[in-house]
């Protein structure tokens, strides 16, 4: 029973199965109707355009419902019911309609589990984050902007706000149930209405929230549920009865989007993708800097938009951090999203395989080194692997653009100044995470960083008291806090 | 370089993501096969008597009769006084018998006493002596002090294994935790131990996390495994199966045995026997139908 001799080789650590997990199934079973319509003046509606898409379960390729497609006479109807509904529900008394939002706010609550394992059985993400992320944080959502509701002329002291009127809210797939909280929170906290457009392939939650409306009564028209793709969103972001839209998804459609918009008189506000620079120093405490940059590019399969995608470490503690990366990821589980041991769920669609595959071959076509996990994946479904690159130069592909899959980038610095060039060096600044434990060098970084989130010596943090959104192509305006309320209040002057 | 440091914030919840690990069934019942093997099977009072170490020894080397597959525990761990009967106790069965020294639990004597005390705990046949770090040394920057000692009551060990005892209670914070692991380590530690049991906090999930790490980082540098002891504190079946899922999370399989692993604890061992009671019938049982030792 001695110490095993030092050993020559490089030691390696064995993450296998001397002790396993059993399989840990989120066992609730979740009612998926075959066929669900628009939500429309607070009615589930067949869609005039007659037309369904199907949504799949990522994980297993199974169909799991059709979903209506809405068209342009839909986008109409939900459209001139948020406007019929709106000045009634603008002059509702603050605190009423403080009311309804705390009402939504407990019923996700109570069916906490229910939107979870629905989360993840259409989006794939992990049951440990819908249950642990996703939906306690929709709910807080709801909570904190029914605080606000009654409270409006104290946000912006010594002015008052107003409501816009019609909001349209196009919100993107990786967050589904928690983006539209995001959107619809605030809105309604203002006084506005909205119709809302789920993305194509996670509509499933957003349809149960429209349940969770008519059970609390929300007032008929006073939010609005369109499925469909983008034709449905276009159509809906041209509406002219649309006072103000809200886009949450890609820096191409968001500015395509921006161009359509110029000239309108619509308020606009886009929150695009990032490339979010993690910087490790070496004075950092760097088993926890490990597990933060770890969290931060596989959390939710790195399907995030403030994901940090680009590890800067500086040179002396390379090694080293490398070692502990790659000890690390070994030990993520990844498979079935529904078992409550897994860290790491289904790809969310198989056309976002193909293009984080794509990403990766030019990874390796350009001549840095790839490494993966050795995780066993199952048969069916969309998986990838978390994989990580090393000798990774700034104007490789995979330093530039955003992949949103499991794939780290990581490259190295030498001194602060050219940690700084390096991470401000991208068109996106949605969110920078700094690891370092002396407290003087996060002030001065955090405070020379171009991007909207500063997390130190922590990532991937969220609150709906805390402003979210980018710098540059990461796009503009706020979500969340007092900021988040801006967007959707016209101020007296 | 500078000195590693510890994130407090990240570690407590890192440690406290390995609380929603989802442990059932076989493997649940496995786990608490292998918690029973990594028991260092303890008592440390004033009141101590033979009587108690007999019933004691018995209880290690076959925990219940009713559950024949059940392993004997790792360890006794008594004063050095009680270790002749405990070697003569515990026999052949595979229980080891370990034996705190070096004035356990404060430490406060001088280096002969405390080798005086781990010689005569050895030559009565203890297989592993507990020592205590001298706290007073370390937290007042004499680092050398702490590993002076520590070297000479690992010669004073000889061939009997060295667990040695950071009392993480008294040292407060991480990076002190990190330090003295590392100190520990390069002295000529076997196994780095959290507590005495006798200050509070003894062991938590993070401070274990902490020095699991530490242990981590030391193999990956050199290639040499040393063993980890969490004691005092961890009372419930439940508790320790988190512990062992942050032992094969962190530190992986080669690990995952009584010759690496160690849970210093009394009651633990019972509400093992209780849940496996538990998984076998189908139903709970009373705390009486365990036998106390």
């Amino acid at each position: 029973m001695s110490p095993s001799p030092k050993t020559a080789s490089k030691p390696e650590l064995d993450f296998g199965n001397a002790w396993e997990y059993a399989a840990a199934p989120e066992g609730t079973k979740v009612a998926i109707d075959a066929k669900y319509g628009l939500f429309i003046d607070g009615e589930f509606q067949k869609p005039r355009s007659k037309r369904y898409m199907d949504t799949v379960n990522p994980a297993t390729e199974e169909v799991l419902a059709k979903v209506a497609i809405a068209n342009q006479a839909d986008v109409d109807q939900a459209i001139a019911a948020a406007k019929a509904a709106f000045p009634k529900w603008r002059r509702l008394k603050p605190s009423e309609r403080a009311k309804y939002l705390f009402r939504i706010a407990r019923r996700i609550q109570e069916r906490a589990r229910e939107l979870a394992v629905l989360e993840t059985l259409d989006g794939g993400k992990p049951i440990k984050e819908s249950r642990d992320v996703d939906i306690p944080e929709a709910a807080k959502h709801f909570f904190y902007h029914a605080g606000w509701a009654d409270k409006l002329d104290y946000v912006f002291p010594g002015r008052k706000g107003a409501p816009l009127g019609v909001c349209a809210q196009i919100i993107p797939w990786n967050f589904p149930l928690l983006m539209a909280a995001w959107k619809i929170a605030p809105a309604l906290a203002c006084g506005n209405t909205v119709v809302l457009k789920p993305a194509e392939t996670t509509s499933l939650t957003a349809l149960r929230l429209a349940e969770i409306f008519q059970e609390v009564g929300l007032p008929p028209g006073v939010v609005n549920i369109v499925t469909g793709a983008g034709i449905t969103g276009a159509a809906l972001a041209a509406h002219k009865d649309v006072k103000k839209l809200a886009f949450t998804g890609s820096t191409d459609v968001g500015k395509e989007l921006a161009r359509n918009l110029a000239g309108s008189g619509k308020r606009l506000t886009l929150e695009l993708g990032g490339k979010s620079p993690n910087i490790i120093f070496d004075d950092a405490s760097i088993d926890q800097a490990v597990d933060g940059v770890v969290q931060g590019i596989y959390f939710n399969q790195g399907h995030v938009c403030c994901a940090g995608s680009r590890l800067f470490v500086q040179e002396g503690i390379m090694e080293e951090v490398l070692t502990r990366l790659q000890v690390r990821i070994e030990s993520l589980r990844v498979g079935d999203p529904l078992d409550k041991n897994t860290d790491l769920g289904a790809i969310n669609s198989i056309g976002q395989l193909a293009t984080i595959k794509r990403y990766i071959e030019a990874g390796n076509s350009e001549g840095a080194r790839m490494f993966q996990s050795k995780a066993k994946l199952p048969k069916q479904g969309y998986w990838c692997r978390p994989t990580w690159f090393t000798d990774v130069q700034p104007s490789h592909t995979i330093a530039r653009e955003e992949i949103f899959g499991p794939v780290l980038s990581v490259m190295s610095f030498r001194t602060p100044e050219e940690a700084l060039t390096r991470a401000n060096n991208t068109p996106y600044g949605l969110a920078a995470g700094v690891w370092t434990d002396k407290g003087s060098k996060i002030f001065e970084i955090a405070s020379r960083l171009k991007a909207g989130v500063v997390w130190c010596n922590s990532y991937n943090r969220f609150d709906a008291a805390s402003p979210f959104g980018g710098y540059k192509q990461s796009g503009f305006g706020r979500e969340g806090g007092r900021q988040g309320l801006l967007p959707y209040l016209e101020l007296n002057s | 370089m500078p000195n590693r440091t510890v994130d407090k914030v990240a570690v407590e919840a890192r440690a406290a993501s390995f609380k929603t690990r989802s442990i059932k069934k076989e493997s649940k019942r496995q786990g608490l096969l292998m918690v029973a093997s990594m028991i260092d099977l303890t008592t440390l009072e004033g009141k101590d008597s033979a009587a108690k170490v007999r019933a004691l020894c018995q209880k290690a080397i076959q925990p219940d009769a009713s559950l024949p597959h059940v392993p004997p525990v790792a360890a006794v761990c008594v004063y050095p006084r009680w270790v002749s009967l405990a070697r003569e106790l515990v026999g052949d069965h595979g229980v080891m018998v370990a034996s705190v020294a070096t004035a356990f639990p404060s430490g406060q004597v001088d280096l002969p006493t405390k080798l005086a005390d781990v010689r005569e705990a050895v030559e009565a046949g203890a297989d592993e002596i507990d020592m205590v770090i001298h706290r007073g040394a370390f937290l007042a920057g004499q680092l050398q002090v702490v590993a002076d000692e520590i070297r000479a009551v690992k010669d004073a060990c000889g061939t009997a294994h060295l667990k040695v005892i950071l009392e993480t209670g008294e040292l407060e914070t991480y990076d002190n935790v990190v330090r003295a692991s590392e100190l520990s380590i390069a002295a000529g530690a076997d196994f780095i131990k959290t507590s005495t049991g006798k200050v509070s906090p003894a062991a938590t999930m993070s401070v274990t996390l902490v020095m699991l790490e530490t242990i981590r980082s030391h193999f990956l540098a050199t290639g040499q495994m040393i063993g980890m002891k969490p004691a005092g504190g961890i009372s419930t079946a439940k508790d320790a199966l988190h512990y062992l899922a942050m032992l094969k999370e962190t530190l992986g399989d080669a690990w995952l045995t009584p010759q690496w692993f160690r849970f210093g604890a009394s009651s633990l061992l019972n509400d093992v026997l209780l849940q496996l009671h538990r998984l076998e019938s189908g139903q709970y049982t009373a705390h009486y139908d365990v036998t106390e030792s």
